[in-house]
């Protein structure tokens, strides 16, 4: 008998449940973190109370970080291997190949993946520890807590941040059009009735995700959003 | 009709292939593509030299013999259609037309632009079949089955194995080839006692042929001359997990 660790890990179907439900768990967190920061809008206060409830939160404010650091490794890992393999499975390539419903999205999974991770890294650095700007870690309110609000702010005032950013959050958006109706085919959840709405209802939440995220630095760059 | 023609030759399975050109001159336009190939194929008799080969058998579009990827696409332009069933009328007088063999490791050349298809057999070996009493043949009806389920069934069934799906794929994943056999007798009551068997048997011969992982681009479907429908990978991903489960708790 094989063993059920074998049956996920060690097939084609049962690695793409994994990259499936690891990417489930990486929508959720997307979906989760934009409503957070769009508190921006509703002012300093918000915003800088929204920050300091998440960090006193401690032990469960780390075991969603590792869970998700988990998730986004492991979703990584088996799709540049499944990534590979699909390489090998077509040693001599077409001179002429058409392509017929392939899409810009579903083609660049692997690539806007990997610069998504670029982001990432950079993002943690210049939000999260601050390594890039260490002026970030001295900003404090009038009530002594971080100041997330300036920060933020601060941070999108320089153009290229901003759109380094937009750009981060377009390959995303792209990757979740056609990867949340790819995680609904992988689950087995799509039917011919519903491929249609599936398709559709990727692409709407992805540029809704887009819409929502660069909502932020759009305002910073058009002075909506001033300190 | 007239055509100009680049052709993939190649001698064996081990030697290097290149492209050749040749012209197909006063071609009818009511050949079909497999025709158009035999009129050329004299010319080359008559001149000495080695006829292209390629695979065929029923021309009529039911046995999935047939193959080639014409301009791109496997089977060629025309929706639903199989190779035998393309005819030349659907091209421009004066074209060059691209013909290559299916490509992916697991279907390797045997000659020119014949590949080696028996991967999907051993797939079927591995699980595509029922138990079922031998002797007579059994009462029509005896065993009932829901319209829906037998409709579903059938479009499943209508697979004729040709790998053109394969040949589309930018993984060479076989997934809606075994999509559709994991799904015919899965919904059916008499593929009921080996269906868990089924699924998992099948899905790791493929995954042992070296075939490439779906990653949805449905580029298989598009190209599906029995226009089997990607919603059978759906239902075949669902019966793997359930099956993996299972197996592990039994
Ligand atoms: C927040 C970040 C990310 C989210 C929300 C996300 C989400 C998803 C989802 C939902 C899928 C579809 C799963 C399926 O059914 O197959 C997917 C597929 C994929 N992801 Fe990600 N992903 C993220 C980051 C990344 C990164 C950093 C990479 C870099 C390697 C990556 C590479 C891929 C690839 C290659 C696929 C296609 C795999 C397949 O369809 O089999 N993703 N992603
Ligand atoms: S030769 Fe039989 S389907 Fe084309």
């Amino acid at each position: 008998m094989t063993s059920l660790y074998s049956r996920f890990c060690n097939s084609s179907i049962g690695r793409k449940w994994i990259v499936a439900l690891t990417g489930l768990a990486l929508i959720a967190y997307v979906i989760g973190h934009m409503i957070g920061n769009l508190q921006i809008f509703m002012g300093r206060e918000r915003i800088n109370a929204y920050a300091e409830t998440l960090h006193s939160m401690g032990p469960l404010l780390w075991a969603v970080r590792a869970f998700l650091l988990a998730a986004f490794v492991v979703h990584i890992v088996v799709t540049i291997q499944l990534t590979a393999e699909n390489r090998r499975a077509r040693p001599e390539r077409y001179s002429v190949k058409e392509e017929r419903r392939a899409g810009a999205a579903s083609k660049s999974m692997i690539i806007s993946g990997l610069i998504v991770l670029s982001f990432v890294v950079y993002h943690l650095l210049h939000f999260t520890t601050n390594t890039t700007n260490p002026e970030f870690k001295v900003l404090e309110d009038a009530k002594g807590r971080h100041d997330v609000y300036a920060m933020v702010i601060h941070g999108f005032q320089n153009p290229l941040v901003a759109w380094f950013y937009i750009t981060g959050m377009f390959l995303l958006c792209l990757h979740l059009s056609h990867g949340f109706q790819s995680f609904l085919q992988t689950i087995g959840a799509n039917s011919k009735k519903t491929a249609p709405v599936f398709d559709a209802g990727s692409r709407l939440l992805a540029w809704f995700i887009f819409a929502g995220y660069t909502a932020i630095p759009a305002a910073v760059l058009l002075h909506l959003l001033h300190t | 009709m007239n055509f100009k023609l680049r052709v993939w030759r190649q001698e064996n399975p081990k030697s290097e292939g290149r492209f050749a050109n040749y012209e197909a001159p006063d071609i009818p336009s009511d050949a079909s593509f497999l025709e158009m190939l035999d009129i050329v194929n004299e010319g080359l008799i008559l001149k000495g030299d080695s006829p292209i080969a390629f695979d065929h058998d029923c021309r009529e579009g039911i046995c999935g013999m047939c193959s080639l990827v014409i301009n791109g696409t496997p089977h060629g332009p025309e929706k639903a259609t199989t190779t035998c069933q393309l005819y030349m009328r659907h091209f421009r007088d004066g074209q060059t037309i691209h013909i290559e063999p299916f490509r992916a490791k697991a279907f390797p050349v045997i000659r020119d632009l014949v590949v080696n298809r028996a991967a999907f057999d051993r797939i079927q070996q591995a699980g595509g079949f029922i138990t079922a009493r031998a002797g007579s043949a059994p009462d029509g009806n005896a065993v009932p089955i829901a319209k829906p389920a037998a409709d579903l069934a059938m479009d499943a069934a209508a697979c004729i194995g040709c790998g053109a799906c394969v040949a589309a794929c930018p993984n060479s994943s076989a997934m809606l080839f075994v999509g559709a056999k994991v799904s015919h007798l899965g919904l059916l009551p008499q593929g009921q006692p080996e269906r868990m068997r089924r699924v998992l048997n099948m899905v790791k011969t493929m995954d042992n042929e070296g075939f490439g992982n779906c990653t949805n681009h449905y580029e298989c479907e598009a190209v599906c001359p029995a226009e089997i429908s990607v919603a059978f990978i759906a239902r075949m991903n669902r019966d793997y997990a359930i099956a993996s489960v299972r197996e592990s708790v039994e």
